[in-house]
């Protein structure tokens, strides 16, 4: 686990570059490789834009809100996740892109047209199955072809394009193939060359990994997001694993109950979680409480139980007051004498070696628990056991404050 | 080792020879019960006809089969074709296909429905479906009668609103035996086509969907091709009772417009031909079991494109 969050976290900051690039003004310009066509993003322009956006099943009394009044924008060539736990409405959102069911309230736009009364067939966006649906009575190259032939491409066109995405997807040896008679590995390609053969403005991808081995959904990890750059097609991916979420989005947004608790890029999630229900979804999490001493610009001074008096960030727009829940990650708080500076004070309840890294289970003196992440080094460091009396020190820029 | 052998080889025979033993009364009763009446069939239509029905044993005569399709001139005793006997195959084939087609027409969308619906509702509608198959075929029929004759519901009802002045004649006529077969055969239609439209990954046709296929190329390009195992066993389910209807074509059609189980039973009744009554029947198994071929290899075709 340390392992993985330590290399996410380091891919994560490889990333930020081109993330604060993207959200800034200037959009970098990136070229679709397919048919020639070059798809420029223009700054600013959304490919999609959900807009108080209601979703009830039922009636009557067995009425249920799949989503809640949701509002987001999702902009060109974004590879936008949309991350929560079964049931948070992250699947009926995509579904009403797609144009399976339609909104009960709101809009959603399609580079600024409202496509939510339209048909499936009517709207230039393609969907990856999480079950692939591929067609079984057809073989490979036929599924692929299926979408231009129904846009009643010219046969030439639409040969020469199954072949470009069999070539994309590398499936060219098993074109004449039965879907049914190729692996689930295989088939999740067909489905994606099939649903990107028509070359949407959006495709939308249902938990299309989930039926994959572990080795296999990590390279389909990697084999997507070249595909999106490739492609230059917008993407967006629904997902309830944030391993997979923070790898490979540009941008998440975090579903809960029907509505959207937060949006941002992998790092801006990770680090500044705005609600407990983020903080903790995403990662591993400590929260510690204290009282805000004072708050301005995006920024706390809060008084721990301890008499410690440390700095917070506050998520946007937000300025408390009285007590407030801290996030402290276990990589972003360190080990020091329990001695008066230290943050927090407790004992050493239990020590699991990790690899690269060991977790120190902490019991703090008001009764709570803590963990703090060490990287490991060879000989380095002094041994700590069950029992021992150690001191936290959290650095100025390691805790955030929660809205709730 | 030799030994070791024979014994296995033994035992492997015992064994066999007790299957046989075993199954033997099973065997016994499908023979008798199943071909027996047929081989009896087919030797009665290969016998010269007895003066007052029943055959003449001993004999043989190629009369029954020849009467199937021609008749000897009264006057100069030369072979021609018998007309009333071809055109009751016509009838027969024709409103069997009739039948067929329509109760496709209309047991498609009801099939399409029914699986459509949530699955508690689904077992009400299918249900409902075959509840006229708790009810004899007899009083089916005749209750149709009730709602087509001259003074039944159809007409008094059209005629009240004033829309028809003299009621309309459907009885007795082929209409009537269609209408008949229709209303009995329906339901022969509808339940292997939900049965294959309930494994019917609905997701496919979202994919259509998605895919830019319209509601007729999704119906024609994905789920068609999916159903088409239960397309063709409703078809078979209903062509070949339709090919043989005996009792609907009796009763709505009244005395002329016979069907093929009408003659045959004319033929071992009032006809007093049973050999020609014999060859008939084989006639019509025959022709029930083209159909069937052509059922065999497009279903075994089917499931091959599906692996």
């Amino acid at each position: 686990m340390g392992t993985r969050i330590e290399s996410l976290l380091r891919s994560c900051q490889a990333d930020r570059l081109v993330v604060t690039i993207k959200t800034g003004t200037h959009l970098p310009r990136r070229a679709g490789a397919l048919n020639g066509v070059i798809v420029p993003e223009q700054p600013g322009k959304n490919a999609i834009e959900v807009r108080g956006v209601r979703k009830v099943f039922g009636t009557g009394e067995n009425q249920v809100a799949a989503l809640d009044t949701v509002s987001v924008s999702i902009r060109e060539n974004e590879f936008f996740t949309l991350l929560g736990p079964s049931g948070c409405g992250k699947t009926t959102l995509l579904r009403l892109i797609a144009g399976f069911d339609f909104p009960t309230a709101g809009e959603i736009l399609l580079h600024g047209q409202d496509i939510a009364p339209l048909p499936p067939y009517k709207r230039p966006v393609n969907t990856v199955f999480q079950s692939y649906a591929l067609f079984p009575h057809m073989t490979v190259a036929q599924n692929i072809g299926f979408g231009l032939e129904m846009l009643g491409k010219p046969k030439g066109e639409t040969e020469a394009r199954v072949a470009q995405m069999l070539k994309l997807v590398k499936m060219e040896a098993l074109k004449a193939r039965r879907t049914s008679q190729i692996s689930g590995g295989q088939q999740q390609r067909v489905a994606l060359a099939r649903a990107l053969a028509p070359q949407p403005k959006v495709l939308l991808l249902d938990e299309p990994l989930s039926a994959l081995d572990y080795k296999l959904r990590k390279e389909m990890q990697i084999e997507l997001k070249r595909l999106q750059h490739e492609t230059g097609i917008t993407f967006i991916f629904v997902t309830h694993d944030q391993e997979e979420a923070l790898t490979m989005s540009d941008r998440i947004a975090v579903m809960s109950a029907g509505k959207i608790l937060q949006v941002g890029t992998p790092r801006d999630i990770y680090d500044r979680p705005a609600e407990r229900f983020v903080a903790d979804f995403i990662g591993e999490t400590n929260f510690i409480e204290g009282e805000v001493k004072s708050a301005a610009d995006g920024r706390a001074t809060v008084r721990l139980s301890t008499g410690a008096e440390i700095p917070a960030s506050l998520p946007e727009g937000f300025t408390p007051s009285g007590s407030v829940t801290l996030v402290v990650r276990p990589e972003h708080a360190h080990i020091g004498p329990a001695d008066a500076n230290a943050s927090l004070r407790g004992t050493v309840e239990n020590v699991v070696y990790l690899g690269t890294d060991t977790h120190l289970h902490l019991k703090l003196d008001d009764g709570s628990a803590f963990i703090v992440r060490r990287q490991n080094s060879r000989g380095g460091g002094e041994a700590l056991a069950p029992g021992n009396r150690v001191g936290v020190a959290i650095g100025p820029n390691a805790a955030q404050a929660l809205k709730d | 080792m030799a030994n070791a052998e024979e014994i296995a080889r033994a035992a492997d025979a015992r064994d066999i020879r007790d299957r046989w033993l075993l199954s033997a009364p099973a065997l016994v009763i499908i023979l008798l019960a199943a071909t027996g009446p047929l081989f009896v069939m087919l030797a009665y239509s290969f016998m010269l006809k007895g003066d007052y029905g029943d055959v003449q044993f001993g004999t043989f005569s190629l009369d029954g089969w020849t009467s199937v399709l021609f008749q000897r001139d009264i006057f100069d005793d030369t072979l021609g074709l018998a007309d009333a006997h071809l055109s009751i195959f016509w009838r027969s084939i024709s409103l069997s296909f009739y039948t067929t087609v329509l109760t496709l027409l209309f047991g498609f969308p009801t099939a399409y429905f029914i699986a459509t619906r949530p699955p508690k509702t689904r077992e009400v509608w299918v249900f409902l479906v075959t509840i006229p198959f708790w009810t004899n075929l007899l009083i089916r029929t005749f209750a149709m009668q009730q709602v087509i004759r001259n003074e039944g519901l159809v007409n008094t009802a059209l005629m009240a609103l004033g829309i028809i002045k003299q009621p309309l004649q459907i009885m007795n006529t082929d209409a009537a035996i269609l209408l008949g077969m229709i209303y009995i055969y329906l339901p022969l239609m509808v339940l292997p086509i939900y049965a294959s439209m309930e494994k019917l990954d609905f997701r496919l046709v979202e994919a259509g969907y998605d895919l830019y296929a319209g509601r007729w190329q999704v119906l024609r390009r994905i789920i068609f091709p999916l159903i088409k195992p239960g397309v063709i066993a409703g078809s078979i389910l209903v062509f070949i009772p339709s090919l043989g209807a005996y009792v609907i074509p009796r009763v709505l059609g009244g005395g002329k417009n016979m069907m093929l189980g009408n003659l045959i039973e004319l033929q071992f009744g009032a006809g007093r031909n049973w050999p020609l009554g014999a060859a008939i029947s084989i006639t019509l198994m025959v022709l029930v079991m083209i159909a069937l071929l052509f059922y065999v290899r497009n279903a075994s075709g089917s499931e091959g494109a599906h692996g």
